[in-house]
């Protein structure tokens, strides 16, 4: 009972966050709006047992990718009327790809009570009784784990090469000097004097 | 997991480790210390390579069969090795006299992360290890590719290389996800199972696709339209980089795929091969006729070559890919060396010249390097008695032995197409009048002596190393059978 109220109260919520984000003027509400959309999705997740995956949504989906998508809105500073512009020259394209998803839609539905697909030679059957995300580790690190960790040095590559393409020295700028600051002595910065009334200072 | 499975990929985590470890000194040290860290980058490799000595090269399979230890991964990380060494030592002087500025300090580190993807490439037992492998060696070279991006050749040449890497590998990825979907595993014995069976349409669609990722990645034709203007585009000791290192990394990752994972499935895959080898030995040496860029002529070259190694591929084996083996050694040494002598090109202002035409009466200018570039012109073109010859005849020979008597007669008709425009290059240097005052000599001790070593490889000299070559090829294929 718990389950089913649970799961009408998150879809409902995921299908009017949806709407909302392609109606919504304001970009920055779409995807506010798009974020709402994927926390449910992840309640949505949680409830079939894939919390590897409703975990996942939360911390790429909305930790990583909403985010970006909302610095991107906010710097870049897209103008939507311009972009809606073009839509009766792009009409027939879009159009397009809305029948390819549908029929794609239309055959999931066709196919869902057809049974799971027989893979012949699995490399690691899924096991019973074990929570997903244990199963994952268990293989992550130690079978996966020589690929795991090349994963990370193909992130490193990354790393390097968009600072090597990218970074370059400005000359004329005044960096903080954090240890010049630290070993300044008062009697360096500062010096007493006894000006005569109205005489003024000498600087 | 265990101990064994970590000594098994000892190289790779040496080279992981002095990668990291060097680009912490770099971010200290600045431009400055690039000199210090490219010797001792080269000693990362060396020490790897010495690695390969140990359970790297005979342990067998490690994570599980996820990576294959043994002499055939072995015998091509040595030939990686070497050329990333090469292709960091010649960097220092070229970009200090073209920018004027020191080489910044990540070059070497990011080949040292390159030569680690290349590793993987070659050792892979599985096809996640192989893409992974193939994406941290493509990244890096991305970057090498447009490493002076002030230069807008050089940007081009990265952003093309980018963008059609990136196509080829999600055609690559394609045909993985195919050959998963189908097999239900990505190992690659568990895939020769699957192949061997009776299997459905969906396999050898997956193979095909797999094929056309790897024939990007080695440009072969058709998937080679990126090679000259990259080649062109990118610094000369990273073109060189390009040329050597990756092609053998990518021919391995091939070999390894055809025989192991789609072993069974050789009569569907031959097709394949056996047209991108002939349609590559004829488009690269009739392309290459109207180049007037060096560079430009060394990618067709180079396209050229893939065609040749693919006809002991085609073969399918054990002779073949032995044979795949042996040409792929001469083929890097020929290439390093020509690129090397390229490396000499500059003009008066030191900057450098690129152009065929430069290179006329060089006999007369500079008669020790026009030698050393028309050794390995001939040597490229398959004149005996140099050793470009011997690798020619042991691709074609194991070609005959497996039956494929069209393609050995095909290409070797080719071949004489091939031959003219190396041996211009030769005429331009022997019989024209020279221009000006000829190149200015370097003094470069490092890469004089490169060049007089890789001269002296190919060639007569070279023959001594026939016989513990033919040895090496023949247990680092015997490997895969």
């Amino acid at each position: 009972m718990i389950q089913a109220i649970a799961f009408y109260l998150f879809a409902a919520i995921v299908i009017v966050s949806a709407a909302l984000t392609i109606t919504s003027r304001n970009p920055v509400h779409a995807v506010l709006w798009l974020i709402l959309a994927f926390f449910n999705a992840a309640g949505l997740m949680v409830l079939v047992g894939a919390e590897f995956i409703a975990m996942l949504l939360v911390i790429v989906y909305v930790g990583a990718v909403a985010v970006l998508f909302l610095f991107v809105v906010m710097m870049l500073n897209v103008d939507f009327a311009e972009l809606r512009a073009g839509f009766v020259r792009y009409a027939a394209i879009g159009l397009a790809f809305a029948v390819a998803l549908v029929s794609e839609a239309v055959m999931a539905l066709w196919g869902y009570s057809a049974g799971a697909i027989e893979l012949a030679r699995r490399t690691a059957p899924t096991p019973d009784k074990v929570p997903n995300i244990q199963a994952i580790g268990d293989l992550l690190y130690t079978r996966y784990l020589f690929v795991f960790e090349a994963a990370g040095l193909v992130l490193l590559v990354a790393m390097i090469g968009a600072i090597v393409l990218t970074h370059r020295e400005r000359g004329g700028t005044r960096p903080q000097n954090i240890a010049r600051q630290i070993a300044r002595r008062p009697q360096d910065a500062t010096r007493n004097t006894q000006p005569v009334v109205g005489g003024g200072i000498e600087l | 997991m265990n101990h064994a499975s970590l000594m098994m990929v000892l190289p790779e985590e040496i080279l992981t480790i002095g990668a990291i470890v060097l680009m912490l000194v770099a971010a200290w040290g600045g431009q400055g210390a690039t000199k210090m860290i490219s010797w001792v980058a080269v000693a990362v490799l060396l020490g790897a390579g010495i690695a390969l000595a140990g359970p790297a090269s005979s342990g067998g399979a490690a994570f599980d069969g996820m990576i294959r230890a043994d002499a055939f991964g072995a015998f091509a990380k040595v030939l990686i090795y070497a050329a990333t060494a090469i292709a960091i030592l010649m960097a220092p002087r070229f970009f200090r006299q073209t920018t004027g500025d020191d080489l910044r300090p990540e070059y070497p580190v990011l080949l040292l992360l390159s030569a680690c993807g290349m590793g993987m490439m070659v050792s892979a037992g599985d096809l996640l290890v192989l893409y992974v492998g193939l994406e941290l060696q493509s990244l890096a070279a991305y970057v090498l590719a447009s490493f002076m991006r002030r230069d807008a050749r050089s940007a081009e040449a990265g952003l093309k290389y980018f963008v059609l890497g990136a196509l080829a590998s999600g055609i690559l990825l394609y045909g993985i996800s195919l050959v998963y979907g189908f097999s239900g595993t990505t190992l690659f014995s568990s895939i020769a199972t699957a192949y061997a069976g009776p299997h459905s349409l969906g396999l050898t669609f997956g193979l095909v696709f797999v094929f056309a990722g790897l024939a990007f990645k080695i440009s072969a034709v058709p998937f080679h339209m990126w090679t000259p203007d990259v080649y062109e585009g990118a610094p000369t000791p990273v073109t060189a980089f390009f040329a050597s290192a990756p092609k053998v990394a990518a021919m391995g990752m091939a070999v390894r795929v055809a025989v192991e994972a789609m072993g069974p499935a050789t009569d569907q895959w031959r097709q394949i091969v056996i047209f991108a080898s002939l349609a590559s030995i004829i488009f690269g040496a009739v392309a290459a006729i109207g180049q007037s860029n060096i560079k430009r002529l060394l990618a067709y070259s180079s396209i050229n070559n893939v065609g040749f190694v693919l006809v002991g591929l085609a073969a399918g084996t054990q002779a073949g890919i032995a044979a795949v083996l042996f040409y792929l050694t001469v083929y890097v040494v020929m290439t390093l060396g020509s690129f090397l002598v390229v490396l000499q090109m500059r003009g008066e202002d030191g900057q450098p010249v690129e152009t065929i035409a430069s290179l006329s009466g060089m006999s007369r200018t500079r008669p020790g390097l026009a030698l050393a570039l028309a050794i390995f012109m001939f040597s490229l073109a398959g004149i005996p008695p140099l050793l470009g010859f011997n690798a020619k005849l042991a691709v074609f020979d194991a070609a005959v032995k497996a039956g494929l008597y069209p393609l050995a007669v095909a290409g070797f008709v080719a071949s004489v197409i091939g031959a003219y425009y190396y041996l211009r290059v030769i005429k331009v240097m022997y019989f024209d009048e020279p221009v000006g005052e000829g190149f200015p000599k370097s003094g470069d001790v490092v890469e004089g002596g490169l060049i007089a070593a890789a001269a002296v490889f190919v060639s007569p000299v070279g023959w001594v190393l026939l016989a513990p070559l033919g040895i090496a090829t023949m247990a680092a294929a015997k490997a895969l059978f």
